[in-house]
Parts: structure tokens; sequence; C-alpha cells
């Protein structure tokens, strides 16, 4: 990992879709073409929305033919009418419960399932994603994208997304009902809530600024927070609790005032609806009246009117309410979307792939070259051959290229130039399961899950078996080490196998290799200082990791370079020299021999026996 | 309201712990402690109510003025049914002052209303996010003066999650709370007027609330095992998620991606099964509460419509009670949301204020060291014994001297006690038995802040703030930049810093994830040089950076006055003093060019001083001590039985 903000390269070509450019509609239509379940049975659904939906009308309806026909009936109350009305309305108000309960289940169903897809995929996809791009975003926010993310999106498509076009429809629906009764009120209606929907843009872009801010001041919050805890020994050690303490208050004191503010608004739009409903009530009375007058409208119409404003009131306010909380689920489902837009650049060629076959691998770079997007080459016109079985070491200064040779080899970046062979095969014509199960690379830190070491060494290999996991701690020289563990196999490592030292957790990584049993093993030394006698017993095993394999180590030590079968020296992106190490020691004024002097000088200096050369630990 | 809090990082610091698991504790879902959990949760709100009265009383208002004035709508339309609009239709006529009245009355309470809103949700939020600033002072404010000891019994995400998603969960009933308040409120002014409208009516409408307070509570019941459930879910996928992409290199290159999607995938569909079944009981009780009220107006319209023509009751009065109805039922269910946060919101509450009720401090004395001291401290440990856990002492009897200007290196295998010694020399912990003196002054007798003044501890793991590059270099101090780039040069860390985009500007990030290791370790050690330590502890602290670079940054600490050596000659800064004697040096190293350069080595086994001396002489007279150190050379030949601290 490198100092990624710093660093050109990476903001030319490394980042994930942020997804902010596009619109909200084509977000939902991106959506329902990521997770088509969505999609399933959405005819049915609407249509149980329409009837749950209309069947809200039925009061209001009962009430006023109540008034007009049971109550005003010529010659006193018809109570026989008015039970039968009320019969009518009993049965529609069942069908309409019924209808609700098939909408919203059938809802939470597709929804949820449509996500469940959604959130698979984008996770996978992030593993499919280059190994630049995975380094260049921060896991948190990553993860926020299949988690937090999504839940976000639910909560839109089962309550909001369909209902908002419900919404929509009420509107419509209790603006042709009222224009039966009456177009005059109907108007004075629209005409009171005009401001309303006149302002909601302005409102809308208030509040996703508001919600945006908030998010931002969440993320400072968790991070000022986590200071007095992750860095509790620091604080203490330079008696900075203070200034600590600062920091937080102010965290939290910006958060506190962003979502207040976010609140504010909320609070302010939300109430805007009430008023233009008050406005409306008004105005059908008195316009009402007066229309009773010209004997146009009777008072029960008026009445049922006065209801019908309500029927009205209700979808505004709801659909209002659903645009404010889908700024936040559609930007969510924008992030979501993001990930799956960013192309994962690594084509598997699949079933048309060729198998590698078995057997320690033949490695060729015809004129490899590679560039990160926009930046300058890293590596030029290579060319390579390296024989079946043999141990190389590619050895270098700090930028020279020798870790971009490494993930080339093992496929995690394409060439931009050039082809690299394996056994002959272009690695791009290789289907990428067999090319993982016949290259593995072993990273500098050998990253652990949290779980037992039989687990994780369950990485390299599902299928084996206890007695397995064990032959190979013999064949590496672990036995007694294993042994020595708390609880075996069975240990836990700790997150990210803290509870592990560093030597230790490169001793389960080279396990976690032996086990995948590769025919190509490409190794990125690790450059941590450990443990001197952990140090040793990392070399006994990962020589008899090498047995049998070709390998080629990315050597941060010239000790390392010493024991290979032949070194290869990268510098400024080309390989300058190659050959066996005494070989190269002897030919002066050479690349090699200046690293090897360093070494040599740091050697007899003050009495340190051995040391590294100058290739640094920045560069990986 | 929206959820804003970052979910997945809330979940990802979720302690897996089974006492301290996230959501609520299987009694509280129990229907016989269930008023248990209902009486704490009133609890917990009144604390909030005590701590902000006045936000609390104008949110109240603000929402018992809206509930009274949604009754009011439905008085405004029945006054206008009676005393405009019929006898408008009736007599053809009505005053335009009527028409006034009318226009004023829905118009005014409709504005009232909106008053009413703004205060009920702003007040709730205001509420609510103080709390919430208060709980979070608090519990960083106590995490700030807790002694190490108990940061050390407390796993990192448990004590994360007590600050955000515990705090945040403590105050969650706070949101529903007005309008609650405000719906029983509006419940009692509707009961009382319909009571006052109609006797009969009232008490045939009156039957609908009991049937949807129990409907709401037989939902609540049902629901929130589901939503407890799904809480977990979110956690553990979250957690996976987090996991698998932290690791996201083994699995591409050991081709394990599908299995990672398959494990992600299994959680993914639990969370699906879990949240439709929630969803279908949703779909099943939202129809049944909203058929209620109408299933009320109907048959209050029946009962009207007979006693209307009995002449028993009017018009108005019948269309009054069908609207309260209508209006009042629906409110209803915010107790249910009150109820509902209750659980989550008790557990939330306990966890937080086991943290403020933690008991401990280190104490501090008075003494002060010399203000004008300069130079190398003099460092004296007597029968220093440690242990964290009594059955397994880190360390005992360990007596060694720093003298001023020297270098001592702590040498020995993994575990063997040398990070505890560090711990111990910069006060993060006292010893069990025995002392630690600092030019002759124990370490406990020391007034706060003393001890940091004269000593810096670079750690192993580099710990960076968010914060900018010289902000993490003086950690607030008043330093001239000067003075931040000659501690820069001193670590080698100037070149890498010059080169970023804003210079010592640069904001770092969140613990500084956009550098190296080793990047981080320099900067680190930058840090502790910049204050001109006069005991430098160094635990392994340039691990990860290169040797030759390490090589020179320790022959550096080791000339006078390292800052001025590193610095640039022309600069022309009094601070810097080629005079200043080098710092006394305690160092944890595994490197030999390291212990190479060191005055006298320690050689720990065990908790144990097992040699000192000079590396030379150790390397002669102790066999272990040559073991362990030349364990490089050995590889090739023959293996070196393992030591006991390395098995463990």
């Amino acid at each position: 990992m490198s100092a990624a903000t710093a660093d050109p390269r990476v903001a030319a070509g490394g980042r994930v879709d942020s997804g902010e450019e596009m619109g909200a509609l084509e977000t939902i239509r991106l959506g329902l073409r990521h997770s088509p379940e969505l999609r399933e049975g959405l005819g049915v659904t609407l249509l149980l929305a329409v009837l749950a939906s209309a069947g809200q009308v039925v009061v209001p309806i009962t009430v006023q033919q109540t008034l007009d026909r049971g109550l005003g009936a010529p010659g006193g109350p018809d109570l026989r009418f008015t039970v039968l009305l009320g019969l009518a309305a009993l049965v529609a108000v069942l069908v309409t419960g019924l209808a609700s309960y098939g909408m919203t289940s059938r809802l939470f169903r597709t929804a949820e399932s449509g996500l469940a897809t959604l959130r698979t995929k984008a996770f996978r996809h992030v593993h499919d994603l280059p190994v630049l791009t995975q380094n260049t975003e921060r896991r948190g926010a990553l993860v926020a994208r299949v988690t937090s993310d999504v839940d976000q999106v639910s909560q839109f498509l089962v309550f909001g997304g369909l209902l908002f076009v419900v919404s929509v429809g009420q509107v419509l629906v209790a603006t042709i009902v009222m224009a039966v009764y009456s177009w005059q009120l109907t108007l004075v209606v629209w005409l009171c809530f005009a401001p309303l929907f006149a302002s909601l843009r302005y409102f809308q872009r208030k509040l996703s600024d508001a919600y945006g801010t908030v998010r931002r001041q969440v993320g400072a919050l968790l991070s000022a927070v986590s200071e007095p805890v992750v860095g509790a020994g620091v604080v203490r050690a330079y008696a900075v609790q203070d200034r600590t303490q600062q920091r937080i208050d102010e965290a939290v004191e910006r958060f506190q005032a962003a979502s207040t503010r976010a609140q504010g608004f909320t609070a302010f739009s939300f109430s805007l609806g009430g008023v233009s409903g008050g406005l409306a009530n008004a105005g059908v009375i008195v316009v009402g009246v007066l229309l009773g007058f010209g004997g146009d409208i009777s008072a029960g119409e008026v009445l049922a009117f006065a209801f019908l404003v309500s029927l009205f009131v209700g979808p505004v306010q709801m659909g209002t309410q659903i645009l404010t909380d889908a700024q936040n689920a559609i930007a969510g489902w924008r992030r979501v979307l993001g990930i799956l837009e960013t192309p994962a650049d690594l084509v598997d060629p699949g079933e048309a792939g060729v198998e590698l076959p078995r057997g320690p691998i033949a490695v060729r770079f015809e004129d490899v070259g590679f560039a990160y997007p926009g930046g300058p080459p890293v590596l030029r016109g290579i060319d390579l051959e390296l024989a079946p079985g043999s141990r190389i070491a590619v050895v270098g200064e700090t930028g020279s290229g020798k870790s971009t040779i490494a993930k080339l080899l093992t496929r995690l970046m394409d060439p931009t130039t050039g082809r690299v062979l394996l056994d002959g095969l272009d690695v791009r014509e290789i289907r990428q399961a067999s090319l993982r199960r016949s290259v593995v690379l072993v990273p500098q830190e050998g990253f652990l899950f949290d779980d037992t070491i039989a687990a994780n060494l369950a990485y390299g290999r599902l299928d084996a078996t206890e007695a397995e996991l064990r032959a190979a701690a013999d064949e590496l020289g672990l036995g007694d080490w294993l042994a020595g563990l708390p609880h075996g196999l069975a240990t836990r490592v700790g997150q990210r196998g803290e509870a592990l030292s560093a030597g230790e957790r490169q001793l389960v990584a080279l396990w976690r290799a032996q086990l995948a049993d590769p025919d190509l093993l490409v190794l990125d030394e690790a450059t941590s200082a450990v443990d001197p006698a952990l140090e040793m017993r990392i070399g006994r095993a990962l020589d008899s990791l090498m047995r049998g394999r070709t390998s080629v180590t990315i050597a941060h030590r010239l000790s390392t370079a010493e024991q290979a079968d032949e070194v290869v020296v990268v510098d400024r992106g080309e390989v300058v020299q190659r050959g066996p190490h005494a070989e190269l020691a002897r030919q002066a004024g050479t690349a090699y021999a200046r690293l090897h002097a360093s070494w040599v000088a740091q050697q007899s200096g003050r009495g340190a026996d051995r040391a590294v050369a100058s290739a640094g630990t920045l560069d990986a | 309201m929206t959820q804003v809090v970052d979910r997945s990082t809330d979940a990802q610091e979720e302690p897996r712990d089974a006492v301290v698991a996230p959501g609520v504790p299987p009694s509280a879902l129990d229907p016989a402690t269930r008023t248990a959990t209902t009486r704490d949760g009133f609890a917990v709100l009144l604390v909030a109510i005590r701590r902000e009265p006045w936000v609390f009383a104008v949110s109240t208002i603000g929402s018992v003025l809206f509930g009274a004035l949604t009754v009011a709508d439905a008085w405004v339309l029945g006054w206008s049914t009676d005393h405009v609009l019929l006898p408008a239709y009736r007599d053809g006529e009505i005053g335009a002052g009527m028409l006034a009245a009318v226009v004023a009355l829905f118009v005014g309470v409709a504005l009232l209303r909106a008053v009413g809103i703004v205060a009920r949700r702003l007040g709730a939020g205001i509420m609510q996010y103080r709390m919430q600033a208060h709980t979070r002072r608090a519990v960083t404010r106590q995490y700030l003066r807790l002694p190490m000891a108990w940061h050390q019994q407390h796993p990192t995400g448990e004590l994360l999650s007590n600050a955000n998603s515990d705090v945040e969960a403590a105050w969650g009933p706070i949101a529903p709370l007005p309008m609650a308040v405000g719906t029983v409120a509006m419940m009692v002014i509707a009961v009382v007027q319909m009571l006052a409208t109609d006797l009969v009516l009232a008490f045939v409408g009156l039957l609908v609330f009991p049937a949807v307070i129990a409907a709401n509570l037989a939902f609540q019941r049902r629901s929130s095992p589901l939503m407890t459930r799904a809480q977990e879910l979110r956690a553990e996928l979250s957690e996976v998620a987090h996991e698998s992409f932290d690791g996201a290199m083994v699995v591409k290159t050991l081709g394990r991606e599908s299995e990672e999607t398959r494990r992600f995938a299994e959680i993914a569909q639990r969370l699906r099964e879990v949240n439709v079944r929630a969803g279908r009981l949703r779909a099943a009780f939202d129809p049944a509460l909203a058929a209620l009220p109408s299933l009320g107006v109907l048959v209050v319209l029946a009962t009207g419509v007979h006693r209307v023509g009995t002449g028993a009751t009017a018009a108005g009065d019948v269309v009054t009670i069908a609207y309260l109805l209508t209006v009042v039922a629906f409110p209803i269910r915010s107790l249910g949301w009150l109820l509902g946060e209750f659980p989550r919101s008790v557990v939330g509450y306990r966890r937080v204020t086991a943290v403020l009720e933690a008991d401990g401090e280190m104490p501090h004395g008075e003494s002060r060291l010399p203000a004008d001291a300069r130079g190398g401290a003099r460092l004296e440990l007597r029968d220093v014994a440690y242990a964290y856990d009594p059955d397994q002492p880190l360390l005992h009897g360990v007596t060694l001297d720093v003298a001023p200007g020297r270098t001592v290196a702590l040498v020995g295998a993994t575990a063997s006690g040398k990070s505890t010694l560090t711990s111990l020399v910069t006060r993060l912990v006292d010893p069990d038995a025995g002392r630690l003196t600092l030019d002759g002054v124990d370490l406990r007798d020391l007034a706060p802040g003393e001890l940091a003044r004269a000593v810096a501890v670079v750690p192993q793991t580099a710990f960076l703030f968010d914060d900018t590059v010289r902000g993490n270099v003086t950690l607030g101090a008043d330093l001239p930049d000067d003075a931040v780039w000659a501690a820069l040069r001193a670590a080698q860390a100037d070149e890498f810093v010059a080169a970023l985009p804003h210079g010592l500007d640069t904001r770092l990030g969140e613990r500084g994830t956009s550098l190296s290791g080793g990047q981080r370790q320099r900067l680190s050690l930058a840090r502790a040089l910049v204050r001109r330590p006069r005991l430098l502890v160094l635990d392994d602290a340039t691990s990860a950076v290169d040797p030759e670079v390490e090589g020179r940054i320790l022959a550096a600490l080791r000339r006078p006055d390292p800052l001025a050596r590193a610095a640039d000659a022309s600069v022309d800064d009094p601070a810097i003093d080629p005079d200043v004697p080098p710092p006394s040096l305690l160092v944890v190293a595994y490197r030999k060019a390291t212990i190479g350069l060191a005055d006298e080595v320690v050689h720990l086994d065990g908790g144990r001083i097992a040699a000192r001396g000079t590396h030379a002489e150790l390397l002669a007279t102790s066999p272990a001590y040559a073991a362990l150190v030349n364990a490089y050379e050995t590889a090739d030949e023959t293996p070196v039985p393992p030591t006991a601290e390395e098995t463990r």
C-alpha cells in the first residue's frame, strides 16, 4: 500500500465509481436492472396498491351518503339504508385490508430478495475489483456500501417507492373524485397547495445538503471518539488528554449542529403541508357556501368534500415525506450501484479459458510494460525467461518496479504492453480458477481472518483434513511451534491475526501457501523485523515451501538473493542484470554491485553482523 | 428520524462477546420481565427529561398543541357545519363575518398546528442530540481519565460501541416521546370532547381506542424479537464484509472469491428471511390498525342515524365524533413506537452507565522535575514486578539503570516482558512491587504531565491522529515550523512529508491509513523528538523502517541535541542548542545493527533479567543470548531449540 493520497496515479484511475453523476430516475432504472426480483409480480402488487388506496375513499363516501340519504332522507332518517350502506362499507374495508396485506407482504418479499441479490453482487464485485482500487478505497466506505447503504434502499423500496406512486395516484384520484363533486372547489384546493408544490424542489435540495453534512460529521465524530480508545497509550504517554478531549468536543458539537439543522429543515418542510391543508379547508367551506347560494352544490357534498380534502392532504404529506427520505435512499442506491458500475478490469476467460498443466511452471515475460492509468511507465520492455523449478530473487531499489513484477505474475494486474506467459500460455487466457490454483502470492503482511488457525488454513485448501494440516506443518518444520500454541489448530488468531506476533502470522501465511500446493510461488518478502529465533524458523519454512516449485521472491534482503538460483536486478523499470549472485557481485560498477557494497558496509559497520540491502520497505 | 449514523462502522465495532452482545437481552423479550423493561425505559427517559427540562417542555407543549389543534380541526369543521354551512343552505344567506370567521378559524388552527409540529419535531431532535452530546462527552472524558489497566480489560470494539451505538440506542426513545405525550393528551381531549358531545355515541366510539392499543401491543411483542435478530444479522454481515475486504489480497491471490461470497450471501439470505417475516407481520397489522377506526366510524354512523331519527342527537355531533375517531386513532401508533424503542434503550443506557460509573484513576503526586534540566535523565528501576493476571507475572525483580546520555537495549524473545517494561517507564501502568525513579523522583510522585515533559515513548504500532502532519507532530504544542522540520529530518521523515500535497498541512485521515507502516513510524518518532525528551523510549519503534535508515536515525539520536544535528546549520533558531547533551535511550530491539549501538544490553527472559553487559560480552558469556541474536547465522546450519517464551 503506497501513500495513496499523495499518489497521482491513484487519483488517475483507481477509484470506485461514486455514482454521484447518476440522476434519480437513472438510478432506479439501473437498480431494477441489477435486481430483477424487484420487477417480479409488480403488476399484481400495483393492482393491490390501487385497490388498497381506493378503499380509503370508502369511509368518507359512506359518511357523505349517510348524511345526504340516511340522515337527510325525506321523511326522517332512513335506518335501513344506513345499515345496508354500512355493511357494504364493511365489506369494502375488509377487502381494502386484504389488499393492503397482499401489497405490503409482496413488497417486502421482492424488495428484500432484490436487495439481498444486490448486496451479494456488490460484495462479489468488490473482490473482483483491481487490487489498486481495493487499496485506494477506505475499508469502512466499502463496507458501508454493502451494508447500511443497502438498508437505506430497503426502507425506500418497501415504504417509499411504491407508496410514492400510490400517493401520486391517490392525489390524482382524490382530484378526480373532487372534480366530480365540484370542479370549482377542486380548483380552490389546488390553488391552496400550489405554493407547497412550488417550494418542494428548494426544500429537497436544502435537505439533501443538510443530510450530506450530517453524514460527513458522523464520520468525523466516529474518528474523534476512537482516538482516546485506540490511542489510549499515546494520549497518556504524551499527556495530551485535554487536547484530545477538545477535539472530541468539537466533533460532538459539529455533529450536533449539523443534525439540528437538518432536523429543522425536516420539521419546517413537514409543517407546510398542514398549513396548506388548513387553507384548503377554509376555502372549501367558504367557496362551498357561496356556490351553495347558486344551487350548484348541496350541503352534504360540501361536507364530503371537506373529508375528501383530508384524502388529498394525507397523500401529499406522505409524498413529501417520502421524497425527503428518498434523498438518502437514492444516494445509498447510487453508491451500491457505483460499485457494480466500476469495471473489474481483469476479465476471467471462464469456460473459454485454458487450464494450466500441473508441475513446476516456466515463466516468460515478452516485452512487458506497465503504467498506472495516467502515470509514467513503471516497467519497460521486460523480457525474461525463468526455468521451471528454479528459485528466482528479484532485487532493486525502492520504486524500481520489482513489486509490479509480482503483481503481473499473479495477474493482480495486466500489463499495458506485451505478454506474461506461464508454461507458454498468456495469463489472460488462463481460467481464473486454474490460475489461482497453480499460482499463489504470499504478500508481505500475512493477513489472517478472525478465526482459528485451522479455519485460516482452509483458505489455502478447503477440503484439507486435520491430518493433512499437521502433515503440512511438519513439512515446514512447524510441528513444535504448533504444539506450543495454547489450543493448537483451534487457537484463535484474533482480528487480522493480531493475537499472534508478526512473525507467527507469516508462519501461518506460509503454511496456508503450502496447503494450496502451488506450482509457482510468488513471495513478497516481509521487511518487518521479527524475533530472530522466529526469523530462523520462517527461513526454514520458506526453504521447504520452495522445494519442487518455481519460486519468485521479491527480495528485500541480500541474503535471500544469495540463496537464489538466479538474481534479477530491476532498476528504474528495466531489467539491468541477471545471473547467480556470485557472478553478479563480481561485476563492478553495476546496480547489483552498488547494492552489494552498501550491504557489506552495513555488515562491517558498528558491529552489525548482517543487514539488508538498501532496498527499502516503502515500495510495497 | 433519518438514520444518520454509519451503521457499518457501528456494527463492525459491536463486540461479539455474549455478555455484551448487541441488541436486547433475551429477558427483555420475556413477557414476565417486559413490564420491568417498560419501567426501566421510562426511568431512562426521566433522566433525559431532568437533564433537558426546557427543551422537553417546549417539544411537549408543541406536541400537545398539535394534538389539541388536530382535535380542534374537527371541532371547527363541526362548528362550520352547524353554524355556517347548514344555516346558509337553509336560509339562503350568511353574514360575511361568519365566512371570515371560518377562514380565520381554519387558517389560525392550521398555523398554530404548524408551530406545534415544528416545536415538537425540532424539540425532540434538539433534546435527542443534546443528550447524545452530553453522554458522548462524559463517556470520552471517562476514557481519558480511567487508567490504562481499565482499557486493557475492555476490548476496543466494546468501548467504541459504548460511545457510538449505545449512546444512540439509549436516547432513541426521545424521538417519539413528544409525539407520544401529545397523543396521550390528544386522546384525553378527544375522549372528553366526545363524552361532552354525545354520551352514547362516545361510548360506541371509545371501544376503538382499547382495540387499537391492544393491537399495537400485540404487534410490538411479536415484532421486537425479529427486529433484534435483524440487528444482530446486520452486525454479522458488516463484520464479514469488513474482514473480507481487509483480507482482499489473500482472497484474491488464493482465488477464494466464491467461498467468501457464499459466506456473505448466507448471512444476507438469513437477514432477508427475517426482514420478510417482519414485513409479513407488519403487512398484517398495518391494515388491521387502519381498519379499526374505519369500523368504529361505521358503527358510530349506524348508531348516529338511529339517534338522529329519534331526535336524541344532532347531525353535526355524529360528524364530529366520526371525525375525531379517524383523527385520533392513527397517532396511537406512536405509543407503540415509543415502547418499541425501550428494550434497546435500556440495554444501551446500562452499558453506557457501566462506563460512567467505572472506578479507578491513576493517582499523581505533586513533585516536579527541575524546569531547566537538560540532557539525558537518569532512570532507575528497583526490584520492579508486574502482573496483569496474578497467575502469569510478566516481570519480576527487575533492577535496571539508564545513566544520563546512555543507550540501553532490551533484548528478548516474544513475550519476555520488554513491552511491559516500557509501559512501566512511561507510567501507563504502575508496578505491583518495587519502584521506578526518574532523576531520583518516584514516578508516582510526579505531578500530572511532568513525566510526559521528560520522557517520550515511541510505541511499536504508531498511532496517528486524524489531523494534519503538523498536528500529529506537535500535538497542539506551540512549536515553530523549523522545530517540526528538524524533528522530521531527525526521524528521516522530511522527504516524504515535503512530497505530500500540502506539506505539514496535509491531513492524514483516520489513523493515517494513507501512509505506509514505515512512514507512520517515522512520524511517530518525530513527534517524540520534537519534544526534546530527556529519556526516549523506543519500543521496537522502527521495525517497519529500512535498516539503513534506522541506522541513520539511531546514530543521530546518540549525538548532542539530535534536533540541532538534523537541522540545517543555517537555521537560526535559539531553541536549537548544539551544547545540549543527547537524551538517554531505552530501546527494544530485534535487529543486531540496532543492538550493536547500545552501551549496555539487557537480556530479558520470562520477565527476568537473564544477562546484561555489552553486546560483545553477552555474545561471549551467555549462550542463550548468543542463540537468540545469532539465529540468522545458524538458520542454515543447526536449528536452535525454541525458547520457552517463543512457544508460550
